[in-house]
């Protein structure tokens, strides 16, 4: 008797958290959906509009496809990519040894810290000119300009994070009579690691944006080109097409950025949690 | 061997409270000696100065007078004859509970099959073999306190110094974890100097008992009772246990530092 009563509950209980389970929308049906709101929106809207002035999703579309089959598209993404992967990388690989180093010693700090302060908040299209007479109108000014503006965010970042990390633990390196160079890279570096990847998230954006303001600026190249040219002929619709695949990338991007994080810091997110939704 | 002694040790800190500086002397020609294999706890009332003991036996921060030596040679700085166990254990969260041990050992430059062999080895000693592979976030407060013990023995150092190693844990695993350090120091017959505000957990524990009071040392007083002591609530029962709690109390209680 007492069994059977144990079993009814427990069915309740599981019909229940089906219930519960059922009624929870999963986080990319929730995307998908608003996606899909905000194109209908705009297509409606955007027909009513002269479409000098604007666009909408079905003529972007159209335009895309025209840009894909000439092979235009193709050509302008691979020619704009060179640069912002080089200079976007170099960023990286720069931005992270200069905020550790910045971050855990005083002297440098002092020394150097208000460049990084100073530099994020540079007026760089005022400065490309300039950067154009260093180094020409190709390829290294491209790859400057990226490096430039997606160097400081990580930059930033990397040297909060380190500013941020225990005391204690760094005192544990030290008690274990860890040298410098072992505490920064085995203690004060992976305690730094979601600081840094958020600064490496946030300079996505800024190479996006600086990688059109090269094309734009100097040698008119790649999406730039494709952007400032349909611009000139009014042709507003397939002007929107590289502004949406840039947002696109810049998404991917990002997602991508923290599936790295996931697989080098898996303990960052499930101490907070995050690996179980 | 591993003795400690402090001689005339004094260390001042200034505090900026306000926009203005205010001296405090946390130590104030601090002397005691720790014997080998001896257990002494330091206690007393917050801010008497036992933390900042510690870690200038440990080198973590410098003396302003005085010094500290083990086994006859100055503390300059940290060093491997010196293990600490930090207060919450700080261990690395991103290093298994093994790697936390193997940690220590590769700063004393240990490598290969005897860097993983002398981690196991300490895990097993605290219990903990099966849990090696669980970062920090997926151990107990106690397991991971146990981690911390582990990687500060597995050095081999001559002295442990412990600050105030179970005062985070619940009453229970406070308990065992006591048990099971009198067991480790039977074993290992090492050195160490503590730091407690739990007043039964000096008795318990210590050989003698430093009772500490606005950066001097107020007394120095013998636990009478006799080891091992293998069975604690046992001990708790006994007469002479009531007596040196109660003697040890009435010193704190006493003592002008404390309001």
């Amino acid at each position: 008797m007492v069994d059977i009563t144990d079993k009814q509950t427990e069915a309740a209980d599981e019909s229940e958290m089906d219930a519960l389970e059922r009624r929870q929308i999963p986080r990319w049906a929730v995307t998908v959906f608003s996606v899909v709101c905000l194109l209908l929106l705009w297509e409606i809207f955007g027909h009513n509009i002269n479409p000098v002035f604007g666009s909408y999703p079905s003529a972007i579309a159209v335009a895309f496809w025209e840009l894909l089959r000439s092979g235009q598209l193709g050509s302008a993404l691979f020619e704009s990519l060179q640069p912002f992967f080089v200079g976007y990388g170099l960023a990286i690989l720069a931005g992270i040894p200069i905020g550790l180093i910045i971050g855990r010693f005083r002297t440098a700090e002092a020394a150097f810290g208000i460049y990084i302060t100073a530099g994020y908040a540079m007026p760089l299209v005022a400065l490309v000119p300039l950067l154009i007479l260093w180094l020409g109108l190709g390829f290294k000014v491209k790859v400057a300009v990226v490096f430039l503006m997606s160097l400081f965010p990580i930059c930033i970042n990397t040297w909060l994070g380190v500013v941020a990390v225990p005391k204690t633990l760094v005192e544990v390196g030290k008690s274990f009579v860890a040298p410098d160079h072992v505490i920064l890279r085995r203690i004060i570096l992976p305690a730094t690691l979601p600081y840094i990847m958020a600064g490496v998230r946030l300079a996505v954006g800024r190479a996006v944006v600086a990688m059109v303001i090269a094309e734009f600026f100097t040698t008119i190249s790649g999406l730039g080109a494709v952007i400032i040219n349909s611009a000139n002929n009014f042709d507003t619709a397939t002007m929107f097409v590289p502004i949406i695949i840039l947002m696109v990338m810049a998404i991917g991007l990002n997602w991508l950025i923290g599936f790295v994080e996931r697989t080098v810091a898996p303990w960052q997110a499930e101490i907070a949690g995050r690996d179980r939704e | 061997m591993g003795e400690v002694s402090f001689v005339d040790v004094s260390k001042r800190f200034t505090l900026r409270v306000d926009g203005e500086l205010h001296h405090v002397q946390a130590l104030d020609r601090v002397s005691f000696s720790v014997r080998d294999g001896e257990i002494v706890a330091l206690i007393g009332p917050s801010g008497c100065g036992k933390t900042t003991a510690l870690r200038v036996a440990m080198g973590l921060d410098p003396a302003n007078a005085g010094r500290v030596t083990v086994d006859g040679r100055e503390v300059h700085g940290c060093g491997h004859d010196r293990g600490m166990v930090f207060q919450h254990a700080e261990l690395l969260p991103w290093l298994s509970a093994q790697q936390n041990v193997m940690f220590g050992l590769e700063m004393k430059g240990m490598r290969g099959i005897e860097l993983r062999a002398t981690a196991q080895k300490y895990l097993e000693l605290v219990g903990l073999a099966d849990s090696k592979n669980r970062r920090p976030h997926q151990l107990s407060g106690g397991m991971k306190q146990r981690v911390g013990i582990a990687r500060a023995l597995a050095i081999d150092p001559k002295v442990l110094l412990m600050d105030e190693p179970f005062g985070a844990l619940d009453a229970q695993t406070r308990e065992s974890l006591q048990a099971e350090l009198l067991e480790i120091h039977a074993r290992t017959k090492k050195t160490i100097l503590f730091v407690t505000h739990d007043l039964d957990e000096a008795v318990l524990i210590a050989d003698r008992i430093v009772v500490m009071d606005r950066g001097r040392v107020h007394e120095i007083v013998d636990v009478p009772l006799t080891r091992p002591r293998a069975d604690l609530s046992i001990v708790r029962g006994l007469p002479e246990f009531a007596d040196i709690r109660y003697k040890i109390w009435r010193m704190l209680h006493d003592a002008p530092g404390v309001h």
